[in-house]
């Protein structure tokens, strides 16, 4: 006890000979705006006449979603033999948009769950609608394996429900863990994102009640629960929010070490590695991403958000970006090494036929995008120009539907059989499925924007300097 | 149903007021009182004298309850209920059934969490007293509110009225039952 009382006394003596620097801390919201400014501005958002933007974007969202509804119908009416597949490329686009749009959720599950344990602060302004992100790109993903079972009104076969044929999955296949894998994030997911939405729901019953708006009110106040916000609640709410960052962490690092299961449980040359899991992590965080920069920079600028998303925090998502990113790079240059140090005749082949085979110029587009672009982020001139960055960001979503496809495309078209080599084109079908995608993330996303609080409120108050209960009071 | 009122409510405009509050009102012995904030705000559970929450263990049950169901799922539909020879490989595995039991126990873990949650705070709740007050839609917005109930043994509607009015409390009203 004495010691710790010496040594506690003595501290600000030493401080005061050698006058540390103040490590100066970005502001996570400028201009010094006060709790009634953050509620009014969330909520104006949802609260304003639709804009005309929004209806202008919602319809060619939807335009461009019935290209995912059209080509659907057609595959369903017809059969799995629409898309281009055929042996020994027995899948392709779906897996590889599946790996894609699953891979682009991540970053959300990043922002929300290990940025939290790592108590990242910034994290708040932009986790709300990178969560919605998740949600909205699981749903995307989903559609690929669902219908690529060919009969999808068998696709209950996935889960262990008993059937007639008392046959039960094969739970010794990655394929039956990425079922669970991939369910397990969607409803995680979903449950993470209402136990946060709900404050902000009981917020907006409030304000919907004070203006007289009994219905919305009533809405809104549903899914609210009855919150109240009383201290004894957010005591368990913060605890509960906690550990559901806690194992959402854990999951989200499975879900994508499962997915690249599915490759690396295989036998095929350049699936077969270790590296796998790591390498897909990596890649699906630099993917997110991407994704968000897309989507946070347009939001930001539209509702004028500058003093909520400052560039602080554009630097740290441009940074994170930059470190996965390079990491991905770091991937790609180890698989190489191992294909040659590996002296295993059939994996060095399948990389040199990636690099300079049929397919070099996914190939070295994949390298262009997700290996150079990040690169730009080292410049802090670069990561102040919105729309440099929003440019990068859309390069890295190019690159990194590039990488699956690459993996997929280039170890299936040269098999072990040389008889059975081809070159693997999708059909219009896959084409037109793909593409709508985009619209049906777009459709869910305008949505969002326009029915929920595109960001926390209550936890944007609670890290404003004013919600520091001993700020000016210099005793304490 | 008796017709005395639920309690006492006073407004106070910053999270330092509401601090020093709630440290008066805990001193003075209070049980049955409660602060609505708009945010959860870092120390205030102190401040009121909350123990822990104990959310945690009913998480642990939802885990622990996952990994069985998992475990003891795979083991029953391939080792006992309808046994195929896949590849050689064993009808058991706790090795091949590691991933999808670790992925119920997060699902399981989860729900217990936020059922937990609710649970404890006994929510739904549509309907409160401290909904009726007519200024409430501020605690969800830029104000805090001290809420002291009738029912606490050291409730007495002077004294009481005193305390939130010397801890700085503004607005003091009687909410309805």
């Amino acid at each position: 006890m004495a010691h710790s009382e010496t040594a506690t006394a003595a501290a600000p003596a030493i401080l005061n000979e050698v006058k540390p620097a103040e490590l100066p801390r970005p502001a996570l919201i400028n201009n010094h705006r006060d709790f009634a400014w953050i509620t009014d501005k969330i909520c104006g958002i949802l609260e304003e006449k639709t804009p005309t933007w929004w209806w202008w974007c919602f319809a060619a969202a939807c335009f461009v979603a019935s290209f995912t509804v059209a080509g659907i119908i057609y595959l369903v009416a017809t059969g799995i033999g629409v898309w281009g597949h055929r042996s020994p490329v027995n899948w392709a686009w779906d897996i590889v948009n599946f790996v894609f749009w699953i891979g682009i959720g991540h970053a959300g599950t990043l922002i929300s769950a290990i940025l939290c344990l790592l108590r990242q602060k910034w994290r708040t302004s932009i986790n709300r609608a990178a969560e919605a992100m998740t949600i909205f790109a699981v749903v995307c993903a989903g559609i690929f394996p669902v219908f690529h079972v060919g009969r999808v009104w068998y696709a209950w076969f996935l889960f262990p429900i008993p059937n007639y044929n008392q046959i039960w999955q094969n739970f010794r296949s990655p394929l039956e863990w990425d079922v669970f894998a991939v369910s397990t994030y969607g409803t995680v997911s979903v449950l993470f994102w209402y136990v946060g939405l709900i404050p902000d729901l009981a917020t907006l019953r409030d304000r919907f009640a004070a203006a007289g708006k009994r219905l919305r009110a009533r809405i809104y106040g549903f899914f609210a629960m009855g919150w109240r916000g009383s201290n004894r609640h957010w005591s368990n709410y913060e605890m509960a929010y906690l550990i559901l960052a806690g194992i959402a962490t854990p999951l989200v690092l499975s879900v994508h070490t499962v997915v690249s299961f599915d490759f690396a449980v295989s036998l095929i040359p350049g699936w077969h590695t270790t590296i796998f899991p790591p390498y897909f992590v990596a890649g699906a965080i630099f993917s997110g991403f991407g994704m968000v920069l897309t989507l946070m920079l347009p939001l930001r600028a539209i509702y004028k958000l500058e003093d909520l998303v400052t560039q602080y925090h554009i630097d740290c998502m441009c940074k994170i970006a930059l470190a996965t990113g390079t990491m991905v790079g770091y991937a790609y240059a180890m698989e190489f090494f191992i294909a040659w140090y590996g002296a295993n005749p059939y994996e060095g082949f399948t990389f040199i036929n990636r690099a300079f085979g049929p397919y070099a110029w996914a190939y070295w587009t994949m390298i262009t995008c997700n290996v150079i672009t990040p690169q730009f982020f080292w410049f802090k001139k670069v990561r102040q120009n919105t729309a440099m960055v929003w440019i990068l960001s859309i390069f890295i979503n190019v690159g990194m539907w590039f990488e699956r496809f690459v993996i997929i495309a280039t170890s299936l078209t040269r098999d072990f059989l040389p008889s059975s080599w081809g070159y693997y084109s999708p059909s219009i079908v896959e084409i037109f499925t793909f593409f709508g995608t985009f619209g049906v993330f777009s459709v869910l996303f305008l949505l969002f924007i326009r029915f929920l609080p595109i960001m926390p409120m209550a936890e944007l108050k609670a890290v404003s300097p004013q919600a520091d209960p001993h700020a000016g009071h210099e005793h304490h | 149903m008796s017709t005395q009122p639920y309690g006492l409510i006073a407004m106070y405009d910053t999270p330092a007021d509401i601090m020093h509050a709630a440290e008066q009102v805990r001193d003075a012995g209070y049980k049955f009182w409660d602060v609505i904030a708009p945010f959860p705000l870092h120390g205030l559970d102190r401040a009121m004298g909350i123990r822990r929450s104990r959310v945690p263990r009913i998480s642990i049950l939802g885990g622990i309850t996952g990994f069985t169901t998992g475990m003891s799922l795979i083991y029953w539909v391939g080792a006992v209920h309808y046994r195929v020879t896949i590849g050689g490989k064993p009808f058991f595995s706790p090795l091949f059934a590691f991933p999808v039991s670790y992925e119920l126990t997060i699902l399981f873990t989860a729900f217990a969490t936020i059922g937990g949650m609710f649970l404890l705070n006994k929510l739904p709740m549509h309907y409160h007293p401290v909904m009726k007050h007519p200024t409430i839609d501020r605690g969800s917005n830029d104000r805090f509110f001290l809420v002291i109930e009738t029912r606490d043994p050291r409730f007495n509607p002077a004294n009481t009225r005193a305390l939130l009015e010397t801890s700085g409390g503004r607005e003091i009203a009687e909410l309805e039952a």
